[in-house]
């Protein structure tokens, strides 16, 4: 799989899905089209998706939120008949490169809790009408939409069957959400993960598998009925008009570098490091958010934010190899400060919100990137509040300290603002910072009475707030060797350790997803009884079982 | 009227399988029957549940026992359960597991596969009954309407087989399967039957010829492989089940045979040649022959669709696990496992229909639509022999497989009946001339005419050769309850 993964599309290049706008009530239809998958080699039958399939539904997602605002509820429907979706598409997974498979799952999991948290963000509600079969990653769809409607036409059901068919778990917090958000009962849970053809029915509601099961004559109506009812019942705020998200510009050079209009990519492929640089704010922050509307999708904190994004996803889909991300920021923190103080205080503005929660998804991804991590707050760097977030994301950060010689650039600081306490929750529910100082509370306070302050070296470090500050003496060396080090570890024993280590503290529902995504689902992914050329996911589709080692390990 | 409080269902279900000592197969039954009284009630009108209809009862599996004539209410059908006789020493026929004893209880591995396959069979039975459930409003004869009612209430006993396997073997689950079995309903949008074939309306008797000839004719394919089922007692129900499967068949094959003797008939007596005279045709009363094949080519691809995608996973699964064979599995010479053989399947590649060679495997389906397709030429030739033999110049065929498609490679694309890639505009014209149109449905109606007179025949079909139960042609077949 060489070919280039592209994260940007938009309405005119969908193929799979397509939505109906009805003033609040938006209707996202699946008709996945089966000649129309991301790679040849299968064909994405019964409403069955691939990666290509789920980039589109991101971008929905995240159009929904930018581009229509006044959408309350999105009912989620196939348009296909006798089937919602198949889940992911076999053949594909069969068929696809571990890495691919696994960031695969990592990004539906992104989309499906992205969707999931529209309507605690941003007041969208998803809804979804189960008509048909509902399987696998198709219930997972569903799992994550907030109200589950299933008709009854004795035929319907839902089903997560990966374990008998398929000898692998549900890829996308099908487990996790079975019992953590529908509180279905284990024993019930166990049955119903071991059953190829799901429940259907009286008893899929009994088991809280779905929130309502309605007569298939009445199913239509209902579900209409339903949506006009959660659209009343929204506490959103009406918005006449969104903003377009205008394609991004960038350009990806011979060498694999990319380059867009603030973030630049840069890449060694020998040290198998991707230097990622954001750039601060060239212009003043807009007057007000009337004045940011106006920019749209051209406003700073917008486009960096798209930009840092892309530029994630395209690391992780298509740089396998690039095992060390550095990230690096150039500009004047003040006044990117003054950019992100017009979204917080204007933090009830539609658009203000929605920009916010998109910088807090953003951070999560960068949490969740099963790469080695390193910030360099360097002279004329602006980590502050939110980019000040990345030094709390990353596995390591180095400051440095003091004039360098022939460096004229400002002096390194550090300045957190109140976004680093509150506004960017990691999955675990606490604050960065909360999670860094999980065993002394005491210097999240510390931390907190330093808001503005620009903060050089040494105050950084007494703070807690950089791993290491380095003077001119030093920079260069530990630096190379921190680098030639890191990259020399086995890949697989850094991601463990990271995503280990990064999500200290509390349990909760999305961690237990990931952390099941990159442990369990992982481990499986590479045993012989599910992938092995006997194992079952090899030989779906053959009619010959997956021949399994019967050793409990 | 049967009394279903003290159901003796020994004397009121013919069985061999120790119905009255077996407690939880009872405890099941006596929940499920009163609901399947009740479905057969309210389906059936009212004026035929009260007549006395000459019916064909299997009471046991020995050839004296299986054909047991006599006048009967069809609510007091003695609806049997009854198994083939077990073969000793059988084994599993096919797959991975051949060679070992058949299974006489389910294996867990397989339970929910098994279980599927029967529920798909089940569902079909209580389908086509009610398909056909204003028929009897409208017969040419009482010969007729006496087949419809045996054919009824024969799809009513194959739902009593199918049920008994589900409640014997497949604990709960079985019983709420047996349950939803007289939920969906044929047609209905509440709960439709599973399958799109059983959702169309029977709403003529040339239809009903069509449908026991070609679509039965499915349902004997199906029953053929899983009389192959490594499972033994769905072997043994299935091989009984086509015993009665046979008569349905005959009831198509000559239903349509007598239509075509009919309309020849008719043409010579009137000195009619063309056979596309068609206005001339159907106003002395008969179905022109252009038409029968359009019924023909209607038909054959619905009952097409009934096997399938080309390749199938499940089908796969089901044969590589012995729950079901291929059709006489055990006449076929080759390892019966499929293990390195390919099979010739259709595939469209740019649009245009290629044949490509696949794991034979993944083609069970294919190649037992192949077989069917092989199976239902013969009454074709049997009925061309009957236009032959009166001199006329027009034969009926198969339609190619690719025609009229809703399941499979060729679903979406265009082909005419001689499996040629036409454009929208070629198809849009030719549908008339190839699919029955609202018209001919509405000259088919107008014939439709009922019947009732002893030894009588509507104008348009001939009498049968021979009477059931070689009973003479003014036979009484059904005693009308005139209410």
């Amino acid at each position: 799989m060489t070919k280039l993964i592209d994260f940007q599309t938009d309405p005119s290049k969908y193929r799979h899905w397509r939505v109906e706008y009805d003033g609040p009530v938006a209707n996202l239809i699946m008709d996945v089209d089966e000649n129309a998958g991301l790679f040849d080699g299968y064909q994405l039958k019964l409403n069955s998706y691939d990666l290509g399939v789920d980039i589109e539904l991101a971008d929905v997602v995240q159009r929904m939120r930018f581009e229509h605002p006044e959408v309350k509820v999105v009912v989620m429907k196939s348009g296909k008949e006798k089937v919602f979706c198949a889940g992911a598409n076999i053949r594909m997974l069969g068929g696809a490169a571990h890495s691919h498979k696994v960031n695969f799952c990592k990004f539906t999991n992104e989309t499906r809790n992205t969707f999931e948290a529209a309507e605690a963000d941003s007041g969208q509600k998803y809804v979804a009408a189960v008509k048909g079969a509902c399987a696998g990653g198709g219930y997972e769809l569903a799992l994550a939409c907030n109200h589950i409607m299933l008709t009854d036409d004795s035929a319907s059901s839902v089903a997560l069957p990966e374990v008998p068919l398929l000898a692998v778990l549900p890829g996308t917090g099908g487990l996790t959400r079975v019992t953590d958000k529908r509180k279905v009962r284990r024993d019930r849970a166990d049955i119903f993960c071991t059953i190829e053809e799901g429940v259907r029915g009286k008893r899929a509601q009994d088991w809280r598998l779905v929130d309502e099961v309605i007569s298939n004559a009445k199913f239509d109506a209902a579900v209409e009925e339903r949506a006009k009812e959660f659209a009343a019942a929204s506490t959103k705020a009406d918005v006449e008009k969104g903003i377009e998200l205008t394609p991004l510009q960038r350009e990806i050079g011979a060498d694999g570098s990319v380059t867009y209009s603030l973030v630049e990519v840069a890449v060694d492929r020998d040290a198998r490091t991707a230097t990622i640089t954001l750039h601060g704010p060239e212009e003043d922050a807009p007057a007000d958010m009337a004045a940011f509307t106006e920019q749209g999708a051209q406003a700073y904190m917008l486009r960096l934010a798209r930009e840092l994004d892309d530029a994630f996803l395209h690391l992780r889909l298509n740089e396998m190899e690039l095992g060390l991300l550095v990230l690096r920021t150039q500009g004047d923190p003040e006044k990117f400060l003054a950019h992100e103080a017009l979204l917080l205080n204007n933090a009830d503005h539609w658009l203000a919100n929605e920009v916010l929660h998109y910088w807090k998804r953003i951070l999560k991804r960068v949490d969740v990137t099963s790469r080695s991590m390193v910030a360099l707050v360097e002279h004329g760097s602006c980590f502050a509040g939110i980019l000040a977030e990345l030094l709390f994301s990353v596995d390591r950060s180095y400051m440095m300290e003091d004039e360098f010689e022939g460096d004229n650039r400002p002096l390194a600081t550090v300045t957190l603002s109140e976004a680093n306490f509150g506004r960017m929750p990691m999955g675990n529910d606490l604050t960065r910072l909360e999670t860094r100082f999980l065993g002394e509370p005491e210097s999240v306070e510390k931390a907190k009475a330093a808001i503005g302050e620009a903060l050089e070296a040494e105050d950084a470090d007494e703070l807690g707030l950089v791993t290491e500050i380095l003077d001119d003496i030093d920079w260069e060396d530990e630096i190379r060797i921190f680098m030639e080090e890191r990259a020399s570890f086995s890949p697989d024993a850094m991601t463990g350790m990271e995503a280990n280590l990064r999500f200290a503290g509390p349990e909760t529902m999305e961690t237990r997803i990931f952390g099941r995504l990159t442990a369990w689902q992982n481990w499986i992914f590479n045993r012989p009884n599910a992938v092995g050329a006997e194992g079952a996911l090899q030989r779906y589709g053959t009619g010959v079982r997956g021949k399994y080692n019967m050793e409990r390990v | 009227m049967l009394d279903l409080i003290n159901v003796s269902y020994d004397t009121q279900i013919p069985n061999n399988v120790g119905l009255s000592s077996d407690k939880k197969v009872l405890k099941a039954l006596e929940k499920w029957h009163p609901g399947y009284i009740n479905w057969w009630n309210d389906l059936i009108p009212q004026k035929f549940q009260e007549s006395m209809v000459y019916l064909r009862t299997a009471v046991s599996v020995d050839p004296k026992g299986w054909a047991k004539f006599d006048y009967v209410k069809m609510p007091e059908y003695r609806w049997g359960v009854l198994l083939a006789p077990q073969v000793d020493g059988r084994t599993i026929p096919c797959g991975e597991h051949k060679g070992q004893p058949a299974w006489q209880e389910v294996p867990g591995e397989y339970r929910n596969l098994m279980k599927r396959l029967i529920v798909i069979q089940g569902d079909t039975e209580p389908g086509s009954v009610e398909q056909q459930r204003f028929l009897g409003l409208t017969a040419p004869s009482l010969y007729d309407m006496r087949n419809l009612f045996q054919v009824n209430v024969e799809e009513g006993r194959h739902l009593w087989a199918m049920v008994y396997l589900l409640q014997k073997y497949f604990g709960r689950d079985g019983r709420e399967e047996a349950d939803d079995m007289l939920r969906r309903s044929s047609g209905s949008e509440e709960a439709p039957r599973m399958l799109g074939a059983f959702n169309e309306e029977t709403p003529d008797w040339l239809s009903f010829f069509m449908f026991t000839y070609f679509t039965d004719r499915d349902g004997k394919m199906q029953l053929e492989s899983l009389a192959q089922s490594g499972f033994d007692p769905l072997s043994r129900t299935c091989r009984f089940m086509l015993t009665e499967e046979a008569h349905h068949m005959f009831v198509g094959e000559t239903g349509v045979g007598r239509t075509i003797e009919r309309t020849c008939q008719v043409m010579n007596e009137n000195g009619i040649t063309d056979p596309y005279d068609t206005n001339k045709i159907r106003d002395l009363g008969v179905i022109d022959l252009p038409t029968i094949q359009k019924k023909l080519n209607l038909h054959y691809t619905l009952s097409l669709d009934l096997f399938g995608q080309e390749v199938s996973t499940n089908a796969a699964n089901a044969f590589n696990a012995g729950i079901k064979g291929r059709y006489q599995e055990n006449r076929i010479d080759d390892d019966h496992m499929l293990t390195n053989d390919t099979y010739v399947v259709w595939d469209m590649v740019d649009g245009q229909a290629v044949q490509r060679e696949v794991p034979a495997l993944t083609a069970i389906n294919m190649r037992l639509r192949d077989d069917y397709t092989r199976d239902a030429a013969g009454g074709v030739g049997r009925w061309n022999k009957i236009i032959a033999k009166a001199g006329i110049e027009f034969e009926l065929k198969l339609p190619h497989e690719s025609f009229n498609r809703k399941i499979g490679v060729f679903a979406g694309h265009n082909f005419d009946p001689d499996g040629k890639v036409v454009s929208g505009a070629e198809y849009d014209a030719g549908l008339p001339k190839w699919l029955p149109t609202h018209a001919d449905g509405d000259f088919i109606q107008s014939l439709m005419k009922p019947v009732t007179e002893p030894g009588k025949y509507a104008g348009w079909i001939n009498p049968p050769k021979v009477g059931i139960d070689n009973k003479p042609g003014d036979f009484e077949y059904v005693k009308l309850h005139m209410a």
